[in-house]
């Protein structure tokens, strides 16, 4: 009678890859009719209520998509933690790397069925929810840094698909320069094989990737100390479902007369919820996994509706004094981060959000840092800060045109954003044909003491040439200039017209001068902020 | 005392293990970070000298030296121009590789002009394979993402449509190669390129600040990857010098619409005019003069032709009895 724990190992399978099928499938593809994305890919992200939470508390509206996460909240309430002993993929994951524990006896046995009884330490996560909920009560949304789809979604695609990739090419590159043939053969059958699969033609990197590494690392490794150490104590979103799911009218029944306290079923549980008689079962950590029912040698366990309240305990374990205190904390935590000169956007030249992107405090309202933009730019110009955006506002997109440009007839970032924290656009919105507006994300800037025409004497005019706009934003004057060795020689040196600049940066990813670029893009003029505009733009029709 | 020898017997082995188990970790990590490391040793070490492939197929006198067909159906402008020459069949011989290296730099629409039209790739994979070529490839290495521009340009879908190959150039299509130049020192080449029997140019024509033009000889900056951004710095130079090293089979000049303002990128409909004219020629030289008037300018006008005619790779004002003007 193992068919249902079997079936339960079937569906975290069977939605761990979907979900890692998803992330990777987010990547520019093409077809005739219609350039974009489709909506699939991000139905992890659709669906799960602490970003429907977050985003309706601290954004103020029920983004159209974000109401599938009903569907999770609503049915936890009837049917307990269910999402995350059978579908979150990080708590599949997790569920996985438990099961190897350490072969050392106090990681066995005893040990391990003692660990497993309920701590103090699952509290923390319902602390975590209510400073989390707080800061999103006065518009910051920072429930992405913690939640586990976001977490799973950013690492796949900034760590682990990046770090696969760059080993898997260099094998192949090393197969490939061999000189005995049947490896080279091999190196290019492997090779297209992987890049029709998963592998991206291009190899993807990211802006400090080191500390997803480290967060998504910890969080695994935690698993062979505690069992799902990160679904029991941290988890918000276990803390969300948690806390529905303690007034849940399904879960453990105790035949407390067949039990003779063995205490098997404490050994294999993955919630830490003390399905045992003479401990207090506490339905919001239960995940449902149902181990504990094949566990019992007695079969004095099973899964049904209602049963005996008085032995379960339905509020979460938390102490009022303590949530009083992380309410507090979460509500000072906004006022004490945005005092400082951080959110001041004119100290932040380089905070150049993709394009559609609403204005920041709009912006840091609905950002879940799920990574999907950043994943789908298909020139890898957007990365996730560090403090560049401050700290409210870790992990969030930016440009970065050193590394990549935003290419001017590509919408993708806004179609695959789930919370519209990035506009999905249209071609002609974002290009500001018709009655449009063009959408410009900041503006370029040359630096004539490194820019070649201007200090060199030399001709170069790239940031022209890669200039997208018609008429272009850049434009060369043909100018007569004694050169440095006293000739006179004539040489065409750009000028960025600052109307018609949209701040792709085009120009400083193609500027031939390596490291501080001869042309680069500052957000100013982006027109998400009007209080960050530089110059008066006047309305189309009078240009 | 023997649970003791017993629970120190088990510390030595779990020690061995750990041991063991700390060796083959380190090992894995060890090798793939010299894995990753030698990457570049690797494409170091098959650095090789540029040796020059003829492409060429020596002309018969008494056929045209270019030809110039003007048709609003491009693909009958490419076919007739074609067989004012001699025909494919005289330029690609049965089982041959070719190589067609259009310009798909940017990721515009065909209607914009700043790529090659996929109507001409298209033809011009027919032709070759029906003359029996043993392989078409199609490649560039654009400059924008080659995915969006490949797809945008429509020469993927129109050239797989008639039987070509066409290849997303990544890190496994790249040979290091020594031209042994001055400011061409060493570059990444596309191996196709290399390899291949027959090269065929066909470059699309429009407007470009630098050199003024766009059409033949600036094509081969897209056979390269690399910094080709310093290029510029002595455009004309270059764009002959790599002229020098890869002398085409055939030079197709797509003009059916030319870009007169804002190249190479350009991006409006109203920058561009059309003429609906194909440039035919064996001579890049020539290929290249004659489709100045399309910008009102005269060969003249540009520095690298007159530095291209210099260096022997063909003339710029053929006689009038070796072009063949057709109105189809």
């Amino acid at each position: 009678m193992r068919k249902l724990t079997l079936l339960r190992t079937i569906s975290q399978t069977l939605f761990f890859l979907l979900f890692v099928y998803f992330i990777f499938a987010t990547q520019y593809s093409y077809s005739p009719d219609k350039e974009g994305v489709s909506g699939w890919l991000k139905l992890f992200f659709d669906i799960n209520p602490l970003n429907l939470t977050g985003v309706s508390i601290a954004a103020g509206v029920l983004y159209s998509t974000l109401a599938l996460g009903f569907i999770i909240l609503i049915t936890t309430i009837f049917f307990g933690r269910y999402f995350c002993g059978w579908i979150c993929p990080l708590g599949s994951l997790n569920h996985f790397f438990s099961s190897f524990k350490s072969e050392r006896k106090k990681h066995r046995g005893k040990a391990l069925m003692e660990s497993n009884i309920h701590k103090s330490y699952q509290g923390l996560k319902y602390y975590l929810l209510v400073i989390l909920i707080l800061m999103a009560v006065l518009g910051s949304l920072q429930t992405g840094i913690f939640d586990p789809i976001s977490i799973l979604g950013r690492s796949l695609a900034m760590v682990i698909l990046p770090a696969v990739t760059l080993l898997l090419k260099s094998l192949y590159g090393w197969l490939l320069s061999s000189d005995y043939y049947p490896l080279v053969l091999l190196g290019e059958g492997l090779y297209r094989i992987s890049v029709k699969l998963f592998l991206p033609v291009k190899q993807p990197h990211f802006n400090g990737i080191f500390w997803l590494a480290l967060i998504f690392g910890l969080i695994v490794i935690a698993n062979r100390i505690y069992t799902r150490f990160w679904c029991r104590a941290l988890c918000p979103l276990g803390a969300l479902l948690g806390f529905l799911a303690s007034f849940s009218i399904f879960g453990l029944k105790i035949d407390e007369e067949a039990c003779d306290d063995c205490n098997k079923c404490l050994l294999h549980c993955q919630g830490g919820d003390n399905p045992h008689k003479e401990l207090p079962h506490h339905r919001g950590e239960c995940h449902l996994c149902l181990n504990c029912v094949y566990d019992c040698p007695r079969n004095a366990l099973s899964f049904g509706f209602f049963g005996d309240r008085k032995k379960i305990k339905t509020k979460p374990q938390v102490t009022r004094r303590m949530v009083i205190f992380a309410g507090l904390a979460g509500l000072l935590a906004v006022p004490t981060l945005r005092s400082g000169i951080g959110r001041n956007f004119k100290t932040k030249p380089k905070l150049i959000r993709p394009p559609g992107s609403l204005d920041e405090e709009k912006f840091l309202a609905r950002c879940i840092r799920c990574g999907q933009c950043m994943k789908i730019c298909p020139t890898n110009a957007i990365h996730p800060t560090m403090l560049e955006a401050g700290w409210e506002g870790i992990f969030t997109p930016i440009l970065i045109p050193v590394i990549g440009y935003c290419e001017y007839n590509c919408i993708l970032c806004g179609q695959s954003c789930p919370t519209g924290a990035i506009s999905p656009l249209t071609i002609e919105m974002k290009q500001g044909k018709g009655d449009y507006q063009p959408v410009n994300i900041g503006t370029a800037f040359i630096d004539r003491g490194r820019c070649l025409p201007w200090a060199f004497d030399t001709d170069c005019i790239v940031c022209e040439e890669w200039c997208p706009i018609s008429p272009k934003a850049i434009q060369l004057k043909t100018e007569k200039v004694i050169s440095t060795d006293g000739k006179e020689i004539t040489l065409r040196r750009p000028y960025v017209n600052a109307e018609l600049c949209n701040g792709c940066g085009a120009c400083e990813y193609a500027c031939p001068v390596e490291g501080n670029k001869a042309v680069y893009v500052n957000s100013v003029g982006e027109s998400r902020n009007p209080d960050n505009e530089m110059i008066m733009h006047r309305p189309k029709k009078l240009r | 005392m023997y649970k003791r020898l017993k629970e120190g017997f088990m510390k030595r082995r779990e020690f061995i293990k750990q041991t063991a188990a700390a060796t083959a970790a380190s090992f894995v990590i060890t090798s793939g970070i010299l894995v990753c490391g030698s990457r570049n040793d690797e494409t170091d070490r098959a650095t090789r000298a540029y040796r020059q492939k003829k492409y060429q197929i020596d002309m018969a006198p008494d056929r045209p030296l270019l030809a110039a067909a003007y048709s609003k159906d491009y693909r009958k402008a490419v076919a007739s121009a074609i067989t004012a020459l001699g025909g494919i069949e005289f330029f690609i011989a049965k089982g041959d590789k070719v190589v067609i290296k259009p310009n798909i730099g940017w990721d515009r629409t065909s209607e914009q002009g700043a790529n090659t039209h996929p109507e001409v790739v298209a033809e011009l994979t027919r032709l070759c394979l029906l003359a029996g070529a043993g392989k078409v490839t199609i490649v560039d290495v654009p400059c924008n993402d080659p995915r969006r521009t490949y797809n945008r340009s429509g020469i993927k879908a129109a050239a797989e449509n008639e039987g070509a190959d066409v290849i997303i150039a990544d890190d496994s299509h790249f040979a290091k190669i020594d031209f042994g130049l001055n400011s061409l020192g060493g570059w990444k080449v596309l191996k196709p390129v290399l390899e291949c029997d027959k090269l065929i140019n066909v470059p699309v024509v429009k407007h470009h600040s630098l050199p003024g033009i766009t059409s033949g000889m600036k094509n081969w900056f897209g056979v390269l990857t690399g910094p080709r951004n310093r290029l510029h710095q002595d455009i004309n130079y270059n764009i002959a010098e790599l002229a020098r090293l890869f002398q085409p089979t055939l030079t197709v000049e797509d003009a059916t619409r030319v870009m007169q303002r804002n190249g190479p990128t350009g991006g409006r409909i109203e920058d561009v005019t059309s003429y609906d004219c194909i440039v035919a020629s064996t001579d890049q030289v020539a290929a290249d003069s004659y489709v100045t008037r399309f910008l009102d300018k005269k060969p003249s006008d540009f520095p690298y032709i007159k530095l291209a005619e210099n260096m022997g790779l063909g003339t710029s004002h053929p006689p009038d009895d070796k072009i063949a003007e057709i109105d189809v």
